[in-house]
């Protein structure tokens, strides 16, 4: 495996963690580097998005030690870990459908108490995505899949994220949504934010990321760079269809 | 427009007693009065975070049970004894919002049913310190200095004045970043949890309010009737909260209100209107209708007319 450039923003040791008796994770060691776009591959049930959980601390790590920046954040709250610089797309209904654009955005920055910065990047999101600026009063629940996608995206922004987690994001999308989706998601990394995402499209995801972690029950079996992996014949196999 | 409404709707309240001597129809409008307390109590609930408690009748019941024995057996004054109520259900809120709301939903629901069960159960048999069924005689009406408020005409001045200020509490809390929390969390849980809401406190929050403002109208109420007994934990008082509620509009300010004043206006008009065995009928009948043309409710559809004649 190649060292992350720039030292590990992220460093995730013998990660343990479970929904009751059910345990979820056994055991995970990943890394993210400072810049880097990372993905993390795996089938239905590997774990995927309890990683991204446990992480953003949504999930209580059993065991193991979760560093940010140098930093232990597994036992940290939520709110505390979204401070620290981690925001979190999670999969499923991804916005508030009975919430304007902008409150929506504004929920993103729900732990920020710099207001006047709060408003500045509001307006640096609406420029980014002028879809968004021209709904900004509209209810987010009448948005197209695409648009919501991209309300999620910028949600996240407003945390100002050094790390951004992203669960399944092509997840529903028509095929052209999802070729846009990865371009803004790169995008972003371009523009300095490190990137952590989980995706059922591992062809796609590989294709734009650096490296790639690939899960199976609990455990990483598998990480390198994402070229290697796609060349990889385990992961042909079970993921990219042959 | 809407100002002017507002404007008249607001002389037409102060100035009530007046042009409405009636003590019967100023009963009605007093009982609505601290209905509308209730109902803005439950919506903050219902309304604003989406959990259904089916036990708000015993919030309702604690401050009614408060306030009286506070005046009766300790001899506080009403305005000590009111402000004490309310924080005993507000602390009876906190503590069922700790054990129900971590797991929320239909468990919220059925542990507030149980509650309202159990504090109901502690009413008739607690004879000592409740007097059980017979209830307690003798709750003295309050005094504001040399002035009785016993007549009908000053106490509703003292429930309009409750009313004001749970609608200020609601208003404030809705609008703040808290309301902004609530509906978040109602609206989507997870997505509101990565943004970094803390749910439980929120809900717990929430359960506090809503139980310190039913216990304001228990303890009017039990100021008003001058008698407190058990049926104040009647599960019907409960379902009225709800209809009033789902009615008027959940989830909105002026909804409750609007929902409380229909639902205590109807069934009188209604006994007036026919006898007694159509009585319900027609209540129904006209629930069935209203909730099948206006199911967000009266005020949200109010709205929506307004957005659409806007446009």
């Amino acid at each position: 495996m190649t060292a992350p450039e720039g030292g590990p923003l992220l460093r995730v040791e013998e990660l343990h963690a479970a929904y009751g008796p059910v345990a979820a994770l056994r055991g995970l060691d990943l890394t993210v580097g400072q810049g880097e776009l990372v993905c993390l591959i795996g089938a239905n049930g590997a774990g995927k998005t309890s990683t991204l959980r446990a992480i953003s601390g949504l999930l209580p790590a059993a065991r193991g030690r979760i560093l940010f920046d140098g930093r232990p954040i597994h036992a940290a709250e939520p709110a505390e870990i979204l401070e620290a610089g981690i925001a979190h797309c999670p999969e499923g209904r991804r916005v508030f459908p009975y919430l304007t654009v902008q409150e929506n955005l504004e929920m993103g920055a729900y732990v920020r108490r710099d207001r006047h910065a709060v408003a500045e990047d509001l307006e640096r999101v609406c420029t980014h995505f002028p879809i968004l600026a021209e709904r900004r009063r509209q209810m987010a629940g009448t948005l197209s899949g695409g648009e919501q996608q991209m309300l999620a995206i910028a949600r996240a922004l407003m945390a100002r994220p050094r790390l951004i987690l992203f669960d399944e994001p092509s997840l529903g999308l028509a095929p052209t949504l999802v070729e846009t989706t990865f371009e803004i998601i790169a995008d972003i990394r371009r523009r300095g934010t490190t990137v952590l995402m989980v995706e059922q499209n591992a062809y796609g995801a590989l294709r734009m990321a650096d490296r790639g972690y690939v899960m199976e029950t609990g455990r990483i079996v598998l990480a390198g760079p994402a070229r290697a992996l796609l060349d990889d014949d385990h992961v042909r196999r079970a993921y990219l269809g042959g | 427009m809407i100002r002017l409404a507002r404007g008249l709707g607001a002389l037409l309240a102060l100035t009530l007693p007046f042009w409405l001597a009636n003590p019967y129809f100023l009963h009605v409008v007093i009982m609505a009065g601290i209905f509308g307390v209730l109902a803005l109590s439950l919506n903050l609930l219902l309304g604003y975070t989406g959990q259904l408690s089916l036990g708000h009748a015993a919030f309702f019941g604690i401050g009614a049970y408060t306030s009286a024995l506070l005046t009766l057996r300790l001899e506080w004054s009403f305005w000590l004894a009111l402000p004490g109520a309310v924080a005993l259900t507000a602390l009876a809120g906190w503590l069922i919002g700790r054990l129900a709301l971590k797991l929320r939903g239909a468990y919220f629901v059925l542990v507030t049913i149980s509650f309202a069960g159990v504090i109901s159960l502690v009413s008739v048999n607690w004879m000592e310190l409740t007097n059980g069924p017979l209830g307690l005689p003798g709750v003295p009406a309050p005094e504001l200095g040399p002035w009785s408020l016993r007549a009908k005409s000053a106490y509703y001045y003292l429930v309009l004045a409750g009313v004001a200020l749970s609608y200020l509490v609601c208003a404030r809390l809705v609008g703040s970043r808290i309301g902004r929390a609530f509906l978040a969390l109602r609206e989507n849980e997870p997505l509101a949890e990565s943004v970094g809401v803390d749910v439980t406190h929120y809900l717990v929050l929430a359960a506090v309010v809503s139980a310190g403002l039913a216990g304001l109208a228990g303890g009017l109420y039990a100021h008003y009737t001058r008698f407190v007994s058990p049926e104040v934990f009647l599960f019907t008082y409960t379902v009225t909260m709800v209809v009033m509620v789902v009615a008027g509009g959940k989830g909105t300010l002026a909804g409750p209100l609007v929902g409380a004043l229909l639902f205590t206006a109807l069934p009188e008009a209604l006994r007036l209107a026919t006898s007694w065995q159509w009585q319900m009928l027609a209540y129904g009948v006209l629930l069935v209708l209203l909730v099948f043309f206006l199911p967000r409710g009266i005020v949200p559809a109010l709205a929506a007319w307004r957005a659409r004649r806007a446009s």
